[in-house]
Order: structure tokens, then sequence, then C-alpha cells
């Protein structure tokens, strides 16, 4: 994974709980530019952990002085937000992989309609910035539960294209209404919680729309469960995974050498084959079929665990 | 009439899935000749398809001729339009497909060259590609463009044929290109001028 050594040159809260940060290069030079959608791993040196975490870049993706992301503390995480929050000040330097794109516009499209609920919105800032850049009709609609939680209305620009639903101003977003009536070419992209993505996909269902013009993107932390062992083939080790900690990072502090890139099962880099499998392994990924996923011969490290007797990988 | 089979071939062949109901979604229909037939039986099998169907219809070519327009018109379509030939219909059709929105569906019926014109319009149109179901009804006559001087050749029933533009012997290839909705026609003699296979008739 290719990465750069970035300067922390500003750290500011936009609502209680999401923090934006922007990272410069050491010695002022310009970055690689990206495209809207477009997230970066940061890699944080917490005690003796190295945790990484997927973040959307927010800032202008013409712009190479410098990469923006925002951060939601989440409480009840896994540490890497509050690492973020509570220890990452203006002037330190963490490591930055360079940007990939897994939710990129399809500029095929005749207009582009962009639904975000909460933080879901990081990935919109940049495409908004893009679409207008290049004229392409779209629309952005933003739910949020409160005016002060909704910390992409301090970073999106005042155009009649960005509509803001505020559930407790009674103000809901309408997602039949959304989806009815737009032309022909129209492609959706959905950022946000679960439950709305399959809102979307059940909306749109409903309506008639093909799946292959709506598209989503779930960043999902590696989801916790009961700690469990894996055999490695090709050495013949066993390696414990904690109950907090995913099998990618335990393959990592084993120093195995495994190719990764989104860390959230969305983008397929850290496939493994099963060699065997005595049990039954807990898919959370978004990149193997239901098919494949039921075969037991595949595994996503990233965010998959597992639970039985004996599982052994191809590593 | 029964929908066309066609044999195995290259990838780029398109075969048509046939008609298959998907409920009362707001419908573009456009049929021609037996492809009649196709819409009439999607209508039987899910009536409600109808009520929201805007159908255009060529009669040219049916064997049941003016029967099955009057049967198609019969099925209460929101709106029923029909024409001479696809020509006479494409200005209405494009109009139609400017005024869709995603979720419509399209139901083509007919000859390959009438599918694959059509299809084509509602792909340029933005149109998903999922969204388009086709039945090949009738004749198996094809629409080829000549790849030489790009000249569409229309009804070509035999392989080789003679382009109707420049002139040359082409050969028939699987070779399909959905922007333009026809099949490739490449010079046969190129290497060997004068020599041409004998015509054969052009199997599905």
């Amino acid at each position: 994974m290719t990465s750069l050594m970035l300067r922390v040159t500003a750290a500011e809260s936009l609502t209680p709980l999401v923090k934006r940060f922007r990272f410069e290069h050491p010695r002022g030079a310009t970055l690689p530019l990206f495209s809207g959608g477009a997230h970066v791993v940061v890699e944080m040196p917490d005690g003796d952990m190295l945790r990484r975490n997927a973040y959307s870049l927010i800032s202008d993706p013409q712009d190479g002085s410098g990469y923006e992301i925002a951060v939601r503390r989440e409480d009840g995480g896994r540490g890497g937000s509050r690492f973020m929050h509570g220890g990452v000040r203006p002037g330190d330097q963490l490591r930055v992989s360079l940007p990939l794109n897994l939710f990129a516009l399809d500029l095929r499209a005749r207009k582009h309609v962009l639904i975000a609920g909460g933080i879901g919105i990081t990935p919109f800032i940049a495409q908004v910035r893009q679409l207008l850049r290049m004229q392409l009709p779209f629309e952005l609609h933003y739910a949020a539960r409160s005016r002060t939680e909704a910390a992409g209305l301090h970073l999106l620009p005042d155009v009649p294209h960005v509509h803001a639903h505020i559930s407790d101003e009674g103000n809901r977003m309408d997602l039949g209404a959304i989806l009815s009536g737009q032309p022909l070419g129209t492609q959706v992209y959905t950022c946000g919680p679960e439950g709305l993505i399959t809102a979307v996909a059940q909306s749109g269902a409903r309506l008639g729309w093909p799946k292959s013009a709506l598209h989503s993107e779930v960043f999902q932390a590696p989801p916790p469960g009961r700690p469990f062992e894996v055999m490695l083939a090709r050495s013949g080790r066993t390696i414990a995974v904690g109950a907090h900690q995913s099998l990618l990072e335990a393959l990592e502090a084993a120093e195995v050498e495994i190719d990764w890139s989104c860390r959230g099962g969305a983008c397929g880099r850290c496939e493994t084959r099963v060699v065997s499998c005595h049990g039954r392994i807990e898919h959370h990924d978004h990149w193997l079929s239901e098919d494949e996923q039921s075969a037991q011969t595949r595994i996503m490290p990233c965010v998959s665990r597992f639970r039985g007797e004996s599982l052994i990988i191809d590593r | 009439m029964r929908a066309t089979e066609f044999s195995p071939s290259i990838p780029s062949r398109p075969v048509y899935g046939g008609l298959r109901p998907h409920g009362a979604l707001p419908s573009l229909m456009l049929a021609e000749g037996a492809g009649g037939e196709a819409l009439a039986e999607l209508a039987k099998a899910d009536p409600p398809v109808m009520r929201h169907a805007q159908l255009f219809y060529v009669p040219s070519g049916a064997p049941a001729g003016p029967d099955l327009a009057a049967r198609l018109r019969g099925l209460g379509p929101a709106s029923y339009v029909e024409g001479p030939s696809w020509a006479a219909l494409r200005p209405r059709f494009v109009r139609a497909l400017a005024d869709a929105h995603m979720g419509t569906r399209l139901y083509l019926a007919g000859s390959e060259g009438l599918i694959g014109q059509a299809m084509a319009e509602a792909l340029a149109a933005g149109l998903p590609l999922e969204a388009i179901d086709a039945e090949h009804r009738g004749d198996i006559a094809r629409r080829m463009q000549c790849v030489h001087c790009k000249g569409i050749t229309e009804n070509v029933t035999t392989d080789p044929f003679i382009c109707a533009h420049c002139g040359l012997n082409l050969f028939v290839r699987d070779h399909y290109s959905r922007r333009i909705g026809a099949f490739q026609g490449v010079c046969v003699d190129a290497e060997t001028p004068g020599i041409v296979p004998e015509p054969q008739e052009i199997k599905p």
C-alpha cells in the first residue's frame, strides 16, 4: 500500500461529534489529485497497536495542496475515531495512504442523485465540487437528525442542488419522492447507515429502478465478535484473533504479508482462500456474492470472522 | 408464431430473453409485425401491465394483418400509436423516451433490425439495459453495417451479400454493435478478389 507521511495542519470541530483534519506534505509538495468519492487510509499508532481507518476525502479533488477528512467520534467504536479526536493535533505527522476511489461517479450518467445520511455525507462533499466544476446535473439529499449534528452543512457550498432533510425540523427525507420522476439516465449514490442503503434499494425496486443504477458505500469498521483462532496453511502457524481485532489486523500483528486497501469489506483486495473450514464464517463483507459466501471457500479478513472448530486459510 | 431461438454463437451476438411481466410499472412498448403477438401474450400473462403502457405498433409484415392491430388496441394500453414503418414512428418513440422517467420499462418485439434500432435509441436516451425486454419474432433478416464504407444494408438474408452502398461482397458476421443496432459485414474477397463463396441463406 503506497502511503505518505503527512503533517496535520488543521484540526477543527465542526459539530460536537465531528472534527475536520487537514493533512499537508511536510515539505509543501503537491499531493496526487483524486476524484470525488475517494478515500484514504490513516494509520494511527495507538500504544502498541497500529490502527488503520479509511476516511473519505472532503477537500477539493483538484486541489493538491492538502487532503482533508471529517471524523465522527464513535464512543462505542474500536478507538480509531477517539484517537483522532483526542490525540491528533496540528504539527503531528501521520502515515496516510494514497487516495483510492471505490465510490466514483459514473460519468456516463445524465444526472446524479446523491443521498447521504449523517456522516455518510463525506464522500459527497468532494463529489459535489467535482459535479459543479464539470457542470453536470445533480441533486444532493442530506438527511441529519438535527441542524447542530449536520456537519456537512459547514462543508457544502450554498447551491440550490443541496437539499437538507432535518428530522427534528419535521423535514424527513422522502425516498419515494426523490426516486420518482427522475429522468432516464439518472444514477443514484447512497452513503450512510445500512438502514438508509436498504431503504433506497427497496424504494428503488418498488419504483422499477434497475440495481445497476443504484450505488452505495458503507464504510464499516470491522465488527467485534468472539475471539477465534485461525491456522495459516503456508507456515502451519496458528494465530489468535481478539474480540475487538479483525483477522486482517491479527495477520498484520503476526507479520504475515497481506495486501489490503479499503479495510471495510468493499474492495476485494484482501480476499483469502479458505483451505478448510469446520464451522461457520461470519461474512460481513460486500465483496463476495451470496453464493460465494455460503460456499465458505473464501473469506475477507478485513471484516469477516469465524465461529466453530477450525479454520485453515491460504496465507 | 413463436419466438425465434438462435443457435449459440459468440457473446457479441444478441439473444433476446423474451418479454416477461414486471408488474404495473410505466412502460413503453414497441412491436412490429408478428411481434405484436408477443405483446398480446404479455398482456394475457399480466393484464395490469397495459394500464401504464404507451404502445407503438408497426403492422407491416404481420401475418395476422389488421386483426392483430385491432387486438392490441383492444388490450387497453394507456396510449396506442400505429405507424406504417419504424422510420415513421421513430420521432414519436424518441419523444416518449425523452419524457420517460427512471423506472420505465421498455418492451420490444419484432425483427432484429427494429429491436436493435429501438434499443440503440433507448440506450442513447439513458434507459438502462436492464430495463429492456426484447423478443424476436418474424423473419431473421439482418441489419448489416459495412465496416468499410459504414453504410447500412437492411434486410440481409444471405451470406455473403453485396453492400448496398459501396458494392463490396460482405461476409455476415455475428459481431454486433449495440450502439448502432447492426451486425458487422466484412469484405469476403479482399485477398482473392472476385472469388466469392456461393451465397447461403442466413440461419437463426
